[in-house]
C-alpha cells in the first residue's frame, strides 16, 4: 500500500514521451473528426455517395459518382476544403498555444498573448474601412490581416527588450498586453469612425471558417507547415526552458535566440490562420491544456498531440457551427468557447482530482 | 373701409403663401399637432425650421415632402440626396454637444443610443426617434408623422400614396411571373441575409417569391446567417446584392465563387444588385427595389 502510494506521487513528476496510447486516441480522434466533418453538413449527402465520388475523384477504374453537380461542388468545392482549413487552422492555434505557454512558462498563454489579435483585428478593420470595395476581397482582407498581427508581434517585442533584459518573460507578457491594448484601441477608433463597416469588422471578429473553397487552404497551408515544423523541431528545448531561463541558460542553451525563434514561428502561424478564419477564441487555451491534464505529457509530446488534438477539435466545433442551427451558421468562436469551456471545467476537475 | 381692409387680408394671405412656399413656414397642417412616435407622445405647436437628421432613412424621407429646406445637419451615413446637408454628426455614437450647436428645433434619430434624446429634451430640443420599420405601413406612417409635424401633410400624402401606387402596379404585373420562383438576399460575401421576417423580406412575400433564408429563421431575428452550401443546393433562381457598395460583391464575383456555377440564379444571370442603403433603409426609395426586383424577374421570364 505504502509502495503504491509513494509510486504514484513520484510519476506525474518525471516528463513522459510519446505514449502509442495517446498517439492512437489523438489521431483516430482527427480521423472521426475529419469524416464527421466531410460527412454532416446542412446538404444531407450520404456516406456511400460521398466514398463513390471520393473513389472517382481519384480515378479508381470502374466506380461512377451518383452525385449530381450540385452535390459535388457542394462536397468538393465547399465542404472538403472547409474541413481541411479547419484542421489546418485548429493545429495551428493549439501548437501555437502550447509554444507560447512553454516558451513563457505561463499556463495563461495563449496564441493572442504578444497582440496578434489585437494587431489581425486593426489590419482587417483598415481594410475593410479605408480600401475600395473592389480591392478588398479575399486576397487583400487576409495579407491585410496577416500583416497587422505581425506588427503587433513586432511592436511588442520592440517594446519588451526596450524595457530591460531582466525577467524577459514576463516582460515581454506585458509589452504584449500594453500593445494589444494600443491596437485595439486605435482599430475601435477606426470602426467607431467608420460606423457603416460595422457588420463587417464584427463579423470578421467573431470568427468563422470562410467557403471560400480551396484558395484559403492554399494560402495558409505554407506558413502553417513551415511554422509547424519550426515548433515541432523545438518541442524538446521547450522541456528545457520549462525549467526557468537561467536554468535552461546554464545547460548551454542561448534561451533569448530560441524564445525569439518560437515566438516568430507561433506568430506566423497564428497570423496566418487568423487571417483567413478570424479571431477564433479558447482553441490555443484549451486543447494544450486538456491534452496536458489527460496525459501528463510534457512538451515532447504534448506538442504533436496539440496539433492533432487541435485539428479535430476545430474540425468537430465546426461541425456544430454548420449544423445545429442548420441551414443557418452560428459563428465558430462561440461554438468553440461554449462547448470548450465546459469540458475544459470538467477535464480540470477529474484529473485534479484523480492526482490527489 | 371694407375693401382696403379685404386688400390688406388678400396680400397678407398671398405674402403668406409665398413667404410659406420659399421658406420654412409651411402651415398645410393645423397646429400645434401631437404624434406618437418610438420615443412617446411629441407636441409641435409650430413646425420645426432647424431640424437635424440623426437617420439616413428620415433625411430621405424629409427631403422627399419637401421638407428638405428646414433640414440645418444631417449624420454622416445620410448621403441621399445629395443636396442633404452631410456633416461629421454620428447617430451611431451621438455626441449631445455637437448635435446642440446646430441650435435645432428637432433631432429625427432612428434609436436612442445612451440616453441622447432624455440629454436632448434637458436642452428643450424635441426628438422623433422612428425606429427601423417592420412593416411597410409602418414606414408610410413614419413620413406621413414627418408631415404632418414639418408643415407638409399634403406633400407626405402624396409621396406615401406615389409609393402605394408604384409598389402596387410592380406587385400586380410581377407577382404572376414571380410565383413559385425562389430568391437569395444577400446582405454581405459571408452570406447574412434577411428573412420573411425582415422589412426587406417583406417586399419579396409582397411579390410571392419563395425566400430561402426562411429555413434558416427558426428565431425569427429576420437576418440569420446562412450555410454556403445550403444556398448552393437551395439554388435560388434569383439573387439580389445588397452587399455591392460596402463589399464590391457583382455577378460576376458571385460566379467565380467555388461551387456556385450550378446556382440557377448564376446560370440565368438573375443577379441584380441594389444599392446597399436602399436595402437597408426604409424610406421613399423603396420603390427601387421593387422596379429592381420587376426587371430582372421579367427578363428571366423572357
Amino acid at each position: 500500500m505504502e509502495a503504491t502510494a509513494s509510486h504514484s506521487r513520484v510519476e506525474p513528476v518525471r516528463p513522459r514521451g510519446l505514449a502509442p496510447l495517446w498517439v492512437c486516441v489523438a489521431v483516430a480522434f482527427l480521423l472521426v473528426s475529419l469524416v464527421l466533418g466531410v460527412v454532416s453538413g446542412p446538404v444531407d449527402i450520404g456516406i456511400g455517395p460521398i466514398l463513390r465520388s471520393l473513389a472517382e475523384h481519384l480515378h479508381l477504374p470502374g466506380v461512377t459518382s451518383s452525385l449530381s453537380p450540385t452535390e459535388d461542388a457542394i462536397l468538393w468545392q465547399l465542404r472538403v476544403p472547409r474541413v481541411i482549413l479547419g484542421a489546418l487552422v485548429g493545429a495551428m492555434l493549439a501548437l501555437s498555444g502550447a509554444t507560447y505557454q512553454g516558451v513563457f512558462r505561463n499556463p495563461l498563454a495563449d496564441p493572442y498573448l504578444l497582440g496578434v489579435a489585437a494587431g489581425a483585428g486593426l489590419g482587417a478593420t483598415l481594410a475593410i474601412a479605408y480600401l475600395p470595395a473592389g480591392l478588398r476581397g479575399q486576397q487583400v482582407l487576409p495579407l491585410a490581416a496577416f500583416l497587422g498581427g505581425i506588427a503587433a508581434v513586432v511592436a511588442a517585442y520592440a517594446v519588451g527588450r526596450s524595457a530591460g533584459r531582466e525577467r524577459d518573460a514576463a516582460t515581454l507578457i506585458l509589452a504584449g498586453v500594453t500593445v494589444a491594448s494600443f491596437f485595439t484601441a486605435v482599430q475601435t477608433f477606426v470602426q467607431q469612425q467608420n460606423s457603416d463597416t460595422l457588420q463587417q469588422v464584427y463579423s470578421w471578429i467573431l470568427g468563422g471558417l470562410p467557403t471560400t473553397g480551396w484558395s484559403d487552404v492554399w494560402l495558409i497551408l505554407p506558413y502553417v507547415v513551415v511554422s509547424a515544423a519550426v515548433m515541432l523541431m523545438h518541442r524538446r528545448v521547450l522541456d528545457v526552458m520549462s525549467v526557468g531561463d537561467e536554468e535552461a541558460a546554464s545547460l548551454g542553451m542561448n534561451v533569448r535566440r530560441t524564445r525569439l525563434l518560437l515566438v516568430v514561428a507561433a506568430t506566423i502561424g497564428t497570423a496566418a490562420a487568423v487571417a483567413v478564419s478570424g479571431l477564433i477564441a479558447f482553441v490555443g487555451i484549451i486543447v494544450p491544456h486538456a491534452i496536458r491534464l489527460m496525459t501528463g505529457a510534457s512538451y515532447r509530446a504534448l506538442l504533436p498531440l496539440a496539433a492533432v488534438g487541435g485539428a479535430g477539435f476545430l474540425v468537430l466545433a465546426d461541425v456544430v457551427a454548420r449544423t445545429a442551427l442548420a441551414p443557418a451558421e452560428l459563428p465558430i468562436g462561440i461554438v468553440t468557447a461554449f462547448f470548450g469551456a465546459p469540458f475544459f471545467a470538467l477535464v480540470l476537475r477529474t484529473s485534479r482530482a484523480g492526482s490527489r | 373701409m371694407l375693401r382696403r381692409l379685404l386688400v390688406f387680408v388678400a396680400v397678407a394671405v398671398i405674402a403668406g403663401m409665398l413667404v410659406g412656399g420659399s421658406t420654412a413656414a409651411p402651415n398645410d397642417t393645423p397646429f400645434p399637432v401631437t404624434i406618437t412616435a418610438g420615443n412617446g407622445k411629441v407636441t409641435f405647436a409650430r413646425p420645426p425650421s432647424r431640424i437635424v437628421s440623426l437617420s439616413p432613412t428620415a433625411t430621405e424621407s424629409l427631403f422627399a415632402i419637401g421638407a428638405g429646406k428646414q433640414v440645418v445637419a444631417v449624420d454622416d451615413q445620410s448621403d441621399y440626396p445629395k443636396s442633404a446637408p452631410k456633416t461629421t454628426l454620428s447617430g451611431f455614437t451621438p455626441n449631445v454637444e455637437a448635435i446642440a450647436a446646430y441650435k435645432p428645433d428637432l433631432v429625427v434619430a432612428s434609436y436612442d443610443p445612451k440616453g441622447l434624446a432624455e440629454a436632448l429634451r434637458k436642452l428643450g430640443i424635441r426628438v422623433i426617434i422612428h425606429n427601423a420599420a417592420a412593416t411597410l405601413p409602418a414606414a408610410y406612417q413614419q413620413i406621413r408623422q414627418l408631415g404632418l409635424v414639418t408643415g407638409h401633410r399634403d406633400e407626405a400624402t402624396r409621396t406615401i400614396g406615389r409609393m402605394r401606387s408604384q409598389i402596387a402596379r410592380i406587385v400586380a404585373t410581377t407577382k404572376g411571373r414571380a410565383t413559385g420562383l425562389s430568391v437569395y438576399h444577400e446582405l454581405s460575401p459571408d452570406f447574412y441575409s434577411a428573412s420573411s421576417s425582415s422589412f426587406i423580406g417583406r417586399a419579396y412575400t409582397l411579390l410571392g417569391l419563395k425566400n430561402i433564408a426562411d429555413a434558416a429563421d427558426g428565431s425569427g431575428s429576420g437576418y440569420p446567417q446562412l450555410s454556403g452550401e445550403y444556398i448552393v443546393s437551395a439554388s435560388p433562381d434569383v439573387i439580389v446584392l445588397a452587399d455591392s457598395v460596402c463589399c464590391g460583391q457583382k455577378p460576376s464575383t458571385v460566379a467565380a465563387r467555388p461551387g456556385w456555377g450550378t446556382v440557377k440564379a448564376v446560370r440565368t444571370g438573375s443577379i441584380v444588385r441594389i444599392d446597399d442603403s436602399v436595402a437597408s433603409r426604409w424610406g421613399p426609395r423603396l420603390v427601387n427595389l421593387f422596379r429592381a426586383l420587376d426587371s430582372a424577374i421579367a427578363r428571366l421570364k423572357a
